[in-house]
């Protein structure tokens, strides 16, 4: 770890002050990927700014037919959230099977929206689920949030205080883990809402994205055996020493298929 | 009290290092120490144009930055190995220097060049970026059977084609014979995967130098002081041992990759006296994967010969082993003599032949890991029996039983060398098959198909060699140090008890185990001895822990002293007592004259002999500290079986290990539930072997792809089943406990029966061998070729 300076932000405004004043800042949130990247000496930011005295970026909201999340909640109170039971099953299950518990104790969902690891289980949900990501600046759609690996819409400085999910009428996650790291090596969120289907897939590509096929297929029939023969190109897809990009292809068939059975 | 053997008392270690309270090489800290950074190769094969230190040294904190010219200049030696490996040609292995810091060329990446020591550990490390390294890359080669194409990189100038020895065992022409009048064949090709010890305590050293008396003290993660004495003061640093003295700690695990003599080692000792000061070095989890000896690492062809029946006639097998771009200390001995040795497995094959070449590859040096040869040599076996069993229609365990060496047989001489004391396959095959509830299984696999899932049954009828080993044989086989084990029995003036044993107890539970022994030798409690290990100042000498040799050749030095100790008593107490000698009688810890009520305790007895008022004194010493050596007269041949059910997902191809059912021979169980840890954790490490764990190089650049957590699996609990451990035991014939080891058998018998189990699982698409680790995508890519029309065959 290089030297930097450290300062906990007592308010949103207090951070955005500091980090608009340092283009080499860092914000802090459960630094369950930040803190690595520091000990491995692959990032030099001039200064941590720490959110976790932030009491207002944390917590579940019920707001109408919406589920608000603040930046700063763990992935451990998402997961046994008996609002996000309630509302989204789907997401409760996606934040149990994130790492191990001491990362669900720490990791946010801010943090993980932000950094958009591209094998991250979060982007699936935000995306698959249609929700908006809302900063201190305004608000933006999933669709135009994750802009490529390690990529988002956001500004220097920009800080997400909450992500608003709206209810859907189903949704089903299904994550085929990294048998080493347990990230996505595919994880496929299918949510319905009216007529309206959308597939987000994560870990197969340089980000999350939505696959039009089996969004098309599904629309049509919302059932398991709609997506069965559809075959996944996999051009473009990630290839690695765990999965090539040919069994990503053909696990994203797979998942999706599972995931629309989870749906019920 | 002579009941001790045989109980599952708990764990007396445990108290203090589930609290927190043990006591490791990094938790140790000497006035002035400062800290070492060791700059590591990046490049897998380089040569080093330059390396200069004149900015670093200038970096605050910093106190030296040491190179390989420093190194040079003092004189420093090179890492030795221990064991000197003859070719089939009868010349010696090529043995190519082992410089603690490179010397020219780097040849693989984690090979250090220089040492940054500093007042904090990050300053060195901040210190450790201004050092000006010029490297030249060089192409790199990974793969051992690459290594020794024509025209792939070279290593070292004294290896030419990277070959260290081509080394073969057997009668080849009785095998050639063999297979000409074979009425089958079964082959195979497989590869042994790399894998990566991963003890959960990185290694660590921290040397120190007092300038008054010209002694050096070096703490470090080892299972056997003594022998990094010996070869760190012999070898490389040139220090009498008289001035040196090795202390490990409480050592976090080992499964062999701290046995060897490790340049840091000798690197902080070294660097100690030069800056007058305390070097301390603890490796960062990065460093450990880079840096650790790792192990396996074979790709074989095996061929077996049988008759009409099945019956085994010959064995042929010729392996390449791949032993990184050094030789680490025991590197040779493992795909040589504790391999082939082996390959007889339980089975009655009258005639063997095995070659070997051993290779010089741009990656991490190997040498043992949990079982050593050994499960390299199982894995082969079981696999190949397997396939026999598939080329004669026989049933698996039945082509098993028509082989193996029966239990009357013993001892029984093996074409490879090997006499086998006392054993019972098919008593441990039968134990199994109950235990696993065989019977059952077509049920268990109608419930999986129904869930659309594959389900595959896997059973491993394994043997290995431990308690190495009579030193005149392990001498006459090139060893280079003689393996004996050496005990103190200290019986205090107030009867309490000091055992001190050679052997190193890192995980093991030795301080209970060898308490229990002791205590039932003597007929005292528990409570009243302490099993000390793990200092070349306390304990008189070691061979250390490995190979599953503790108890076995520790445990029989420990009860060699306590006889010692036994006769002096008896001595004593004729005196006192005013008996003859040969009428003392002892028992639970008295003597007494036979036929009467006269007696004393061994309490009263040490009393004597520290405060010898009334002692006789003209035939016996005063004092009750009795040391022994002993040198065992054979290995041990602990044996087994083992049964694995998967599962497997054929749209997925994720394997998952539904059933194992472990029954072993480890000869007496001393204290059941310590076996059971031990066997539990050798077979996660076998399962991890088999499904989880490879360590993988990009074949290009010769970088370590698998240099963490995030991408070297390790196997973890909702991996697992609970196990079902058993025993089927047979006496040890030749040491006086009975006993065989227990500490690799886990990691030994398992991988083939839980790829057996896999290759079970996918018959129905035709599949016959699946490399370890039968990883999803492996699976999957195994049954998805099958299942896509065969096209231009
Ligand atoms: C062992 C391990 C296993 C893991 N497994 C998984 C897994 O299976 N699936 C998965 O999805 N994730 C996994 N993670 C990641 C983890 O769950 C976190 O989601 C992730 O580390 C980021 O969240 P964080 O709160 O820790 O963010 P931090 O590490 O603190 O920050 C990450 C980045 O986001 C920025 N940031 C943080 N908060 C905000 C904000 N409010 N506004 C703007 N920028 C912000 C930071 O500046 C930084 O650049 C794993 C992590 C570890 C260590």
């Amino acid at each position: 770890m290089y030297n930097f300076e450290y300062s906990r932000a007592k308010s949103v405004a207090d951070a955005a002050k500091a980090a608009s004043g340092d283009a080499e800042a860092k914000l802090l949130a459960g630094g369950m990927t930040l803190i690595p990247t520091l000990k491995q000496r692959l990032a030099k930011p001039t200064a941590l700014i720490d959110l976790n005295g932030i009491a207002d970026l944390a917590g579940i909201k019920r707001d109408g037919n919406n589920l608000v999340i603040g930046a700063m909640t763990r992935h451990a109170e998402v997961a046994r959230s008996k609002d996000v039971k309630a509302v989204i099953p789907a997401l409760a299950h996606l934040a149990e099977m994130i790492g191990d518990p001491a990362v669900r104790n720490r990791g946010t969902i801010g943090g993980s929206i932000a950094n958009h690891d591209p094998a991250a289980d979060y982007p699936a949900g935000v995306l698959g689920l249609n929700a908006t990501v809302i900063t201190n600046k305004r608000q933006i759609k999933a669709d135009d949030f994750f802009t490529g690996m390690f990529a988002t819409a956001l500004q220097d400085g920009e800080i997400i205080t909450a992500v608003s999910f709206p209810k859907p009428d189903k949704a089903g996650y299904m994550k085929f883990k990294n048998p080493a790291s347990r990230y996505a090596i595919v994880g496929v969120f299918v949510a319905k809402t009216g007529n309206d289907v959308r597939v987000a897939v994560t870990g197969a590509g340089a980000g999350v994205f939505r696959a039009k096929d089996l969004e098309s297929a599904l629309t049509k029939s919302f059932l398991p055996t709609a997506v069965e023969g559809i075959k996944i190109a996999a051009d473009g897809l990630n290839s690695d020493i765990h999965a090539s990009a040919e069994y990503r292809a053909h696990l994203i068939t797979v998942m999706a298929k599972r995931a629309v059975v989870a749906c019920g | 009290m002579a009941t001790m053997i045989g109980t599952s008392v708990k764990r007396r270690e445990d108290a203090k290092f589930l609290t927190g309270r043990g006591n490791y090489t990094d938790d140790i800290n000497r006035p002035g120490q400062v800290h070492a950074y060791i700059i590591r190769s990046p490049h897998a094969h380089a040569t080093l144009a330059s390396v200069k230190t004149d900015k670093a040294a200038k970096r605050p904190g910093v106190v030296a930055v040491l190179t390989g010219a420093d190194t040079a200049a003092d004189g420093i030696g090179g890492l030795p190995c221990g064991w000197l490996i003859h070719n089939k040609d009868g010349s010696p292995m090529v043995e190519p220097p082992h410089p603690p810091l490179a010397q020219g060329k780097v040849r693989h990446v984690g090979d250090p060049v220089a040492v940054v020591i500093a007042e904090t550990y990050a300053q060195a490390r901040d210190a450790a970026e201004h050092v000006e390294i010029d490297y030249k890359a060089l192409p790199a080669v990974s793969d051992a059977s690459k290594a020794i194409e024509r025209g792939a990189p070279q290593l070292h100038d004294e290896a030419k084609g990277n070959l260290c020895y081509d080394w073969h065992l057997g009668d080849k022409a009785a095998v050639d014979a063999a297979f000409a009048k074979a009425a089958k064949v079964a082959k195979i090709d497989l590869i042994n995967n790399r894998l990566i010890p991963n003890a959960m305590e990185p290694r660590a050293a921290l040397g120190e130098f007092n300038r008054a008396t010209g002694e050096y003290t070096l703490y470090t993660t080892s299972q056997n002081p003594h022998v990094i004495r010996l070869l760190m003061g012999a070898h490389v640093l040139h220090v009498a041992e008289s001035k040196l003295r090795v202390i490990a700690p409480d050592v976090g695990g080992g499964f062999g990759s701290k046995i060897y003599h490790y340049a840091e080692e000798a690197i902080v000792t070294w660097a100690a006296a030069k800056v007058n000061r305390p070097v301390k070095w603890t490796a960062e989890r990065s460093e450990s994967f880079m840096s650790d000896a790792q192990g396996r690492d074979h790709a074989t062809h095996g061929e077996l010969a049988l008759d009409k029946d099945g019956k085994f006639l010959a064995l042929r097998v010729s392996t390449v082993a791949n032993l990184g771009g050094y030789l680490s200390t025991f590197s040779t001995t493992i795909p040589t003599w504790l391999y082939a040795t082996l390959l007889a497995g339980v089975y009655t094959t009258p005639v063997i032949y095995c070659e070997v070449k051993a290779v010089f590859t741009n990656t991490v040096p190997v040498d043992a890991y949990r079982g050593a040869g050994r499960p390299e040599a199982s894995y082969l076996l079981e696999r190949l029996v397997d396939i026999a069993a598939n080329v004669c229609g026989l049933d698996r365990a039945e082509i098993r039983k028509r082989n193996f060496i029966p239990k009357t047989a013993f001892p029984y001489q093996t074409p490879v060398a090997l006499q086998y004391d006392s054993g019972d396959y098919p008593g441990c095959l039968e134990t199994a098959v109950k235990a696993s509830d065989y019977a059952g299984y077509d049920k268990r696999r109608a419930a999986s198909e129904k869930a659309g899932k594959l389900r595959g049954i896997g059973i491993s009828t394994y043997i290995e060699a431990c308690g190495i080993a009579p030193s005149a044989v392990v001498g006459s086989l090139g060893a280079r140090a003689g393996l004996y084990e050496v005990g103190t029995v200290r019986v205090h003036p107030t009867g309490t008890i000091s055992v001190l044993t050679g052997t190193h107890s890192h995980g093991q539970g030795h301080e209970t185990t060898f308490a229990q022994v002791v205590a039932d030798a003597l007929g005292v409690p528990m409570e009243s001895i302490e099993v000390v290990h793990g200092d070349t100042a306390m304990i008189p000498f070691g061979m250390g822990t490995y190979g599953s040799r503790s108890l076995a050749v520790g445990g029989s030095a420990i009860l060699k002293a306590v006889d010692k100790i036994v006769a002096k008593s008896k001595k004593i107490a004729a005196h006192l007592l005013e008996a003859a000698e040969a009428d003392i009688e002892f028992k639970d810890g008295v003597f007494s004259v036979a036929g009467t009520d006269r007696s004393k305790t061994l309490g009263e007895i040490a009393l004597a002999a520290y405060v010898p008022h009334n002692y006789p004194i003209e035939t016996v010493e005063p004092g009750l500290d009795e040391t022994a050596f002993y040198d065992p007269k054979n290995f041990t041949f602990p044996a087994g079986t083992h049964i694995c059910e998967v599962e497997v997902d054929p749209q997925t191809g994720v394997v998952t290990v539904e059933k194992f059912t472990a029954v072993d021979d480890v000869g007496r169980v001393i204290n059941p539930m310590i076996v059971e840890g031990q066997v539990h954790g050798g077979v996660v490490q076998g399962i991890g072997q088999a499904l989880y764990e490879g360590c993988v190089y990009d074949p290009k650049t010769g970088q370590l792809l698998t240099g963490s957590m995030m991408d070297y699996c390790m196997p973890r609990a909702d991996n697992l089943p609970a196990f079902s451990v058993g025993h089927h035991t047979t006496l040890c014939t030749h040491n006086q406990l009975g006993v065989k080891g227990c500490g690799e058998v886990g990691a030994i018998g398992s991988p083939p029966a839980v790829m057996n189990a896999v290759v079970d699982a996918l018959k129905p698409y035709g599949i016959t061998h699946l490399d370890m680790p039968a990883t999803p995508e492996r699976v999957w890519r195994a049954i998805h070729s099958a299942r896509q029309p065969r096209a231009a065959e």
